[in-house]
């Protein structure tokens, strides 16, 4: 067992997952220290994620069925980052609800433990335990305000979906594994000399198991339901950290057993991009819900970053993990906006409860003014960026007609963005919402909001962290 | 002395605006906060007159350029000015002082955010004409539309949710294709800097549709006919000062977007699409200006013919002849100068009346006498008499095309006479006739701040009118060399 070191993050936090269901058993009234110990936990990880594993070379563990490069690192110390961030600004909303539980943060402690094990996941077989160790956590998440209708329903509607796409995929991975002898990735791709169809079913298959998962149409039909229904830290939380997870293994997936297969599977990618886009920017339009919209709005941006992917080079890849990157500052933000949204102890979700916000929240709608254009991809603001480096990389494989219905598709997502900001700053105002709000919450949506706002002054920085991933 | 001067354009405004962002806006404080932004726009203004006192005339390379690695291995952030771009920077500095004096009657309600706008506006507008990347170009390009938003859509009139969701969508469509044409050059060249992209060249088998792909933004922004529609609407429904932004700089940028890149970067195209643009720029003089003579809002009349001038501009830039492409430049800073001042002698009459339909005015010439003079002065230069700027403009693209293309040159020419029509008869009917409306005997006559305005505008007008040596001794090198390079280039490939 050499580099055992290296897959200390995930042992570290398996071990505190335990650690706190004892705590929480033995000790009364815990919620509030194991919500705190769960942050600390998440930052810990993620400082010994980025000392122990970032700068290392490609080393595989157990049999090459873990995988620790730059790729895994780089997107699990997102994924950490972004839960702590989830963390640390729902508990408000949470004690608004009276769902301030232990269970909550060791919940998404676990899901977080199964993402990071899909994230270096390099064999199929590790790759769906650490999918159904988030999925599970994520299906309790999404009910877990128990006592209204609709939270139990989204529950129920993503574990039926779930379970279903889990199945798809489970058949995909016996294709592949009976027509090649092998669940390891790098073994698959040296297994294969003939063609076989088998294999291209197996793909498909797989393919559509992930879209699923990220919410791609036309698998998508769970999300709007799931994303209105649960409470709306656990919405954030599905609508950034699971799609990373999924993206990544997307990404090692296509790129390493099967990149000769290219011409089977790009044309797959290119019509789910094309498809998330439109579908996404039209459906938005009519949407009354914020979160529904938002729903609408991240089936559209994982369109955009599925066009990276489809591109079939290192430079897609990147600019994909841009664009997932900026993303989910932009969805910071936005939720962020949207946890303020709070009068005497009820959180308003609709469009309308905007209503002229800006005369009451001059500050608050500024930034969420600033947001809705970078979301649409407005320069000079980060979203355009975000656009901007998966249409240079898909340009440059000559795709131009998925770059041009992508950036058509970016005009129909103004309208509706524009029309937030409309109901926002040109109709009249309603009562103001509470000023009083926890302290972390102002925090990440100031940063998040010059975090947009300013990355057009140091763009290259971002290019630098990323561009170290190789796969191909 | 090492001061970067363009940059400090740029981003004057933008800093005036981050101060005005921390003052608190209350009613006390609304002139301070008026007088912060007039006077950072005042400083611009007179930077860049000094810009225009440093500038060479004499040579048509890029001057005061400035060069940084902005994103590394990608896109340097390069600005620079020449000949053709430094008369748009100054036309925006005098413009956007002028705006800020006159939100004083129009603007009730938010002023500071209103301030900030418009600063934020000039900063995007100055970067623009200064830039020398066809990304940073694009990036300054697309920004200015969300302060335009804003400002038609919360200050504007009754239907301005409309008209800000048209402007915006309209133009935001026209640009995305441009942006893919701009990577399309990336991959092609390997460089967006447009220097070194007159140098390189661009292979002839892409020209044509990465032609089309610039014209698409240009002509929303410029308007052409047919896509013109959002013009007259964000127009009327923006407020005075939005209005005066928005013709006197806003639809300059695509005539210089053309003159910059369209003939710069794409001399096999331009030849090849020249009569497409003399077609949609003849019926954008003629069908416009006829629709002009039709209209029963003051505000919309002038929009129309907004886009009959921009048809002199498109035709002249693409006749391709040295007075063709001056008398372009020169009619787009007269038009800059002239419907500035016709939208602000419009937000006059609608401050007092609260009404811009023309039938509401007539007989106001004994009352407001001052007005009526300057009024004329701006009526008469829109219509191009000779003695304004508007007549050196129209002439020397006239003259241009009459020896390109003579049917198109008379179709023209017959816009000139429609253009004096409709402008005369509005003269006639808002200053003169029978005084039929009471209430408008109570009107006052031009404040001091109005009359000054005013008076900047009608200024540069007549002198120009008089004496454009200085404008066209500022432009002749750059657009001679512009040309030459366009015929060497077009000649070498056929």
């Amino acid at each position: 067992m050499n580099n055992i070191e290296l897959i200390f993050p995930e042992i570290f936090i398996s071990l505190s997952i335990m650690f706190l269901l004892i705590l929480g058993v033995f000790k009364k009234d815990s919620s509030k220290i194991i919500h705190n110990i769960s942050l600390l936990i998440l930052l810990i990880t993620a400082v010994i994620t980025f000392n122990e594993t970032l700068s290392i070379n490609p080393t595989t563990l157990f049999n090459e069925s873990i995988i620790i490069d730059y790729l895994s690192s780089f997107m699990k110390i997102i994924t950490l980052l972004a839960a702590f961030v989830v963390l640390l600004i729902s508990s408000n909303y949470l004690r608004t609800f009276k769902i301030f539980k232990i269970e909550y943060p060791i919940l998404i402690l676990s899901s977080v433990l199964g993402m990071m094990i899909m994230i270096s996941s390099n064999d199929l077989i590790v790759f769906y335990m650490g999918l159904e160790l988030q999925s599970l956590a994520l299906y309790v998440l999404a009910t877990f305000n128990r006592d209204q209708l609709k939270s139990s329903e989204a529950g129920l509607k993503y574990f039926v979906l779930s379970a279903l796409s889990s199945g798809l995929l489970l058949y995909g991975c016996s294709l592949i594994y009976g027509f090649t002898g092998s669940t390891n990735f790098n073994f698959i791709s040296t297994q294969f000399n003939t063609y076989e169809y088998a294999i291209t079913f197996g793909i498909v298959f797989i393919l559509v198991g992930l879209a699923f998962k990220i919410s791609a149409v036309p698998f998508h039909m769970w999300a709007p339901d799931v994303y209105e229904g649960s409470p709306t830290s656990v919405t954030l939380f599905f609508t950034m950290v699971p799609k990373i997870a999924a993206l990544t293994v997307f990404i090692r997936f296509l790129y390493v057993p099967f990149l000769n297969l290219i011409d089977q599977w790009q044309m797959i990618l290119v019509f789910l991009s094309i498809a998330s886009m439109l579908f996404g920017a039209i459906a938005a339009i009519g949407q009354k819900n914020l979160k529904r919209l938002i729903a609408y709005s991240s089936i559209s941006h994982i369109g955009y970053a599925l066009a990276g992917l489809a591109t079939g080079s290192n430079e897609g890849i990147q600019s994909s993990v841009i664009y997932m990157t900026i993303y989910i500052i932009m969805n910071l933000g936005f939720f962020s906006c949207l946890l303020m949204m709070k009068r005497n102890n009820i959180y308003y979700e609709q469009i309308d409860d905007l209503s002229g916000l800006s005369k009451n929240h001059p500050l608050l709608s500024i930034s969420l003014l600033i947001i809705l254009f970078s979301l649409a991809g407005i320069p000079p603001l980060a979203g355009f960026f975000a656009k901007f480096y998966i249409f240079k990389s898909v340009i440059e494989q000559s795709m131009y007609f998925l770059a041009i219905v992508g950036l058509l598709s970016t005009v129909v997502a103004a309208f509706y963005y524009l029309r937030i900001i409309k109901i926002m700053y040109f109709d009249e105002e309603k009562d103001s919402y509470d000023k009083d709000h926890n302290l972390w919450l102002k925090l990440s949506l100031t940063v998040s909001t010059i975090l947009i706002l300013m990355y057009f002054i140091f763009p290259s920085e971002l290019i630098d962290v990323v561009s170290k991933i190789n796969i191909i | 002395m090492n001061l970067p001067i363009l940059s400090s354009l740029i981003l004057l405004p933008s800093i005036g605006a981050l101060f005005l962002f921390f003052t608190k806006s209350k009613s006390e404080n609304k002139i301070t906060v008026k007088y912060v932004a007039l006077f950072t726009s005042l400083v611009n203004f007179f930077l860049s007159i000094y810009l225009w006192f440093l500038f060479d005339q004499t040579t048509s390379a890029f001057q005061f350029v400035e060069d940084r690695i902005w994103i590394k291995g990608l896109i340097n952030y390069k600005v620079g000015v020449d000949g053709i771009s430094i008369l748009f920077i100054i036309l925006t500095t005098f413009i956007t002082p002028l705006c800020i004096i006159s939100v004083n009657n129009s603007v009730t309600k938010r002023l500071n955010e209103f301030l900030i706008a418009i600063l934020v506006m000039e900063t995007f507008m100055i970067g623009v004409f200064c830039s020398l990347d066809l990304v940073v170009f694009y990036l300054f390009f697309e920004a200015g539309l969300i302060p335009m938003f804003l400002i038609i859509g919360i200050w504007g009139g009754a239907r301005r949710v409309y008209s800000a969701f048209k402007f915006f969508l309209f133009t935001l469509l026209g640009s995305v294709l441009m942006l893919v044409a701009i990577i399309s050059i990336y991959w092609i060249t390997g460089t967006t800097d447009v220097v070194q992209l007159y140098e390189l060249g661009i292979d002839t088998k892409y020209q044509n549709l990465l032609w089309l792909a610039f014209f698409s933004s240009f002509a929303v922004k410029t308007p052409m006919w047919p896509v013109h529609t959002w013009l007259p609407d964000a127009h009327v429904e923006a407020p005075t000062a939005g209005s005066v932004l928005l013709a006197a700089i806003l639809l300059k940028m695509a005539g210089y977007g053309f003159i910059r890149f369209s003939l710069g970067l794409f001399p096999f195209a331009s030849e090849v699409f020249t009569p497409l643009i003399y077609t949609l720029s003849v019926i954008a003089i003629i069908f416009t200006s006829l629709i002009a003579l039709m209209q029963e809002d003051m505000k919309k009349l002038i929009a129309y013919s907004s886009v009959a001038h921009m048809g002199f501009v498109t035709l002249g830039i693409f006749t391709i002849q040295q007075q063709g492409i001056e008398g372009s430049i020169i009619q787009m800073i007269s038009h800059g100068l002239v419907s500035a001042a016709l939208f602000l002698c419009v937000g006059v009459v609608y401050d007092r009346m609260h009404s811009r339909l023309i039938a509401t005015y007539g007989g106001i010439v004994t009352i407001i006498p001052k007005y009526a003079i300057l009024f004329m002065v701006f009526t008469l230069a829109a219509l191009g008499l000779p003695g304004t700027s508007g007549f050196v403009g129209e002439f020397l693209i006239l003259m241009a095309a009459f020896k390109d293309n003579f049917l198109v040159a008379v179709l023209a020419s017959l816009g000139v006479i429609i253009g004096a029509a409709y402008m005369l008869w509005l003269y006639k009917r808002v200053i003169f006739g029978k005084l039929i409306n009471s209430e408008l005997k109570k009107m006052i006559d031009l404040n001091k701040s109005e009359a000054f305005t005013l008076t900047c505008l009608a200024i540069p007008t007549l002198y120009f009118g008089f004496y454009p040596e200085p404008l066209i001794n500022t432009i002749e090198v750059s657009i001679r060399d512009l040309i030459d390079t366009y015929n060497f280039s077009v000649a070498s490939k056929q």
